[in-house]
């Protein structure tokens, strides 16, 4: 019996300092894991995200933009000049960096937007007056649209004077002549958005361009000779109708937030692709002497003209 | 002098690009030619002395013997983009802080704007307008620019200047380049922006748009100066003409492609294709230019008069 109740109290005192000791055991267990998590980048959590070290070493600096989606379409090392401002002018990137901004502001922008007779131009009033910094959303967007353009222009002219369109990057020039047209066709289309005066006009004259192409159109060339009429034409393929109305600013609003950006998606992806595989940027590369030009081979398919001028 | 009427056509919101563009691209073009100069003097040099052509590294940037011949993206570039996409979105921020996009009045089919202007960009197009039909200036021109743009790889074949900025041995290039972007192009734009008034009358700057204002102007086409009065004789004439226009442009430039020692050198690496759809895109070109000359200093509209096409 007094063994029992010896037990008996001998158990709760020891339920008891075992409780104690265990508490202890937690705390400092506790302790040493939130040490631990002091070192965020050694946490699973860091590591499934991110999964290379950041530290100064080379590798780790390569690793960075190679395993990062959205660093790696650079190459880990670059040429020591091309980073230089008076080479490239930035105007390549910045337009892109516009694009995004264009995205960004114009998903914003649907929010508050229906593309329907009526309603779009009471929407941009509401933007304007009562939608939390909407006038600066509209402006933002209208500025960098106006901004993209003059920055893809540059971006051509740069690469123009570099040269950089000569072998092997003829077809990159190619695409890049693309997506100059597809920026001033996604301006355009946003033109007619607001449904204003302004649009409407512009867009009026703009389609009376399409009324007069050569066989699509009614009114040029040869059109009236293919049967072409105000209804079948190219200029109701894109108005949706024989004037500029309720169609058309559907048909410009699916255009300009869905059917272009797609395009223009696909291209940039090609453009940014061809130019890592075209041997990353042109230059700036050493010069060339007239006296090193290599005489041309050519295959027997091409035939080099005989005569000098004259 | 109106300054008002200048003062309202440069202070349009819309027209920021264009007054932007002012500036901007005589800047850049400055800042390239300096580049492209400094080039010349070092190919020059180099040419000289073929010695030095050997071991020099051949750029006009700074260079010492150890440095490595690339970087880390990481951090060499990424902070450039970094820095370039702050001061690009202060930029915006500022922009449209200070300046609203305008909103006119609600869409009005039965009111017509006076002057109903395209966007700044396409003004280019809507100026040659007044020197082509609709066909030409809004459809075949700028289908042939684009397609002319796409095609100058296919066509220069001067493998000097890839790579970096020189106007020496690019001089046909880069003139015939900057000859379409900033005459063609870009005064085409000026001109429909701050001189074009209501009725797309010529205003100069500075002059008030008077839009009751009527111009006594009376077109002739070149037909009627020879007195041709006949369709089919109109026809003829016009495709006479317009043939003899493009053999007699092609045979000038030819002259002066081909004249001199390096052009011939690349002429001669040109196929027989090549250097024709080279001739037919310059050509073409100068169609603008000629028209924009024989319609000011001889009021002649036409050249070519068919049942079907007018140019």
């Amino acid at each position: 019996m007094a063994d029992e109740k010896q037990n008996g109290k001998g158990g709760l005192i020891g339920v008891l300092e075992k409780v104690k000791g265990d508490t202890k055991d937690l705390k400092n267990r506790a302790l040493d894991e939130i040490q631990s998590y002091k070192d965020v980048d050694k946490t699973q959590l860091y590591k499934s995200v991110f999964r290379v070290k950041h530290d100064e070493s080379q590798r780790s600096r390569a690793l960075g933009i190679l395993t990062n989606v959205f660093l790696h379409l650079h190459p880990a090392k670059i040429n020591r000049d091309a980073v230089r401002y008076s080479y490239t002018w930035g105007m390549g990137g910045i337009s892109f960096y516009l694009f995004v901004v264009l995205t960004f502001t114009g998903v914003l922008l649907m929010f508050y937007y229906h593309p329907t007779k009526g309603q779009a131009y009471r929407d941009i009033m509401y933007l304007e007056a009562d939608v939390p910094f909407g006038t600066l959303l509209r402006n933002m967007h209208r500025w960098a649209a106006h901004l993209m353009v003059i920055t893809v222009w540059l971006h051509m002219f740069r690469v123009f004077l570099t040269g950089s369109y000569k072998k092997p990057r003829e077809f990159n020039w190619v695409v890049g002549v693309v997506l100059m047209l597809l920026t001033l066709l996604l301006s355009f289309t946003g033109y007619l958005l607001p449904d204003d005066q302004l649009g409407f006009w512009a867009v009026t004259v703009g389609t009376t361009m399409a009324m007069n192409t050569p066989l699509l159109g009614y009114a040029g060339p040869f059109g009236a000779q293919l049967g072409m009429n105000q209804f079948n034409d190219v200029r109701f393929a894109l108005l949706g109708g024989s004037i500029v109305d309720a169609n058309a600013l559907l048909r410009s609003y699916i255009w300009h937030c869905i059917g272009i950006p797609i395009l223009i998606s696909i291209f940039m992806a090609v453009h940014f692709w061809r130019v890592r595989k075209d041997g990353g940027i042109s230059g700036p590369s050493p010069v060339m002497l007239e006296s090193e030009i290599k005489e041309l081979k050519r295959g027997a398919v091409v035939a080099p003209m005989k005569s000098g001028g004259r | 002098m109106d300054w008002h009427q200048i003062w309202d056509i440069v202070s349009t919101p819309d027209n920021i690009p264009i007054v932007a563009l002012f500036f901007l691209v005589p800047f850049y073009t400055w800042y390239a030619f300096r580049q492209g100069r400094a080039n010349d003097r070092l190919i020059a040099q180099l040419e000289a002395d073929p010695e030095a052509a050997k071991t020099h590294h051949r750029k006009t940037l700074p260079f010492k013997e150890g440095w490595t011949r690339e970087v880390h993206v990481w951090p060499y570039l990424l902070r450039i983009e970094f820095l370039a996409a702050i001061i690009v979105t202060v930029i915006l921020m500022v922009w449209s802080i200070t300046l609203n996009a305008p909103l006119e009045e609600p869409a009005n089919p039965n009111l017509t704007m006076n002057p109903a202007k395209a966007p700044w960009y396409f003004l280019g197009l809507q100026e040659m307008l007044v020197y082509f039909d609709p066909w030409m200036a809004g459809v075949v021109l700028p289908s042939l620019i684009l397609v002319g743009l796409a095609a100058i790889p296919f066509m220069d074949e001067n493998p000097l200047g890839s790579g970096y900025y020189t106007l020496k041995q690019r001089k046909w290039s880069i003139t015939a380049f900057c000859f379409g972007f900033m005459v063609l192009w870009l005064a085409m734009i000026f001109i429909g922006t701050f001189i074009r008034g209501p009725g797309w009358m010529w205003f100069w700057p500075g002059q008030t748009w008077d839009h009751s204002r009527v111009i006594f102007e009376v077109n002739r086409d070149l037909p009627d100066l020879f007195h041709i009065t006949s369709a089919w004789g109109k026809g003829i004439f016009g495709a006479v003409v317009v043939a003899a226009y493009y053999g007699i442009a092609g045979w000038l430039l030819h002259k002066v492609i081909a004249r001199k020692g390096f052009n011939q050198r690349i002429y001669k690496r040109m196929s027989m294709l090549q250097y024709l759809i080279m001739q037919f895109f310059l050509i073409t070109m100068l169609l603008l230019p000629l028209k924009m000359i024989i319609r000011h200093a001889f009021r002649i509209k036409y050249i070519w008069i068919t049942p079907w096409f007018n140019i």
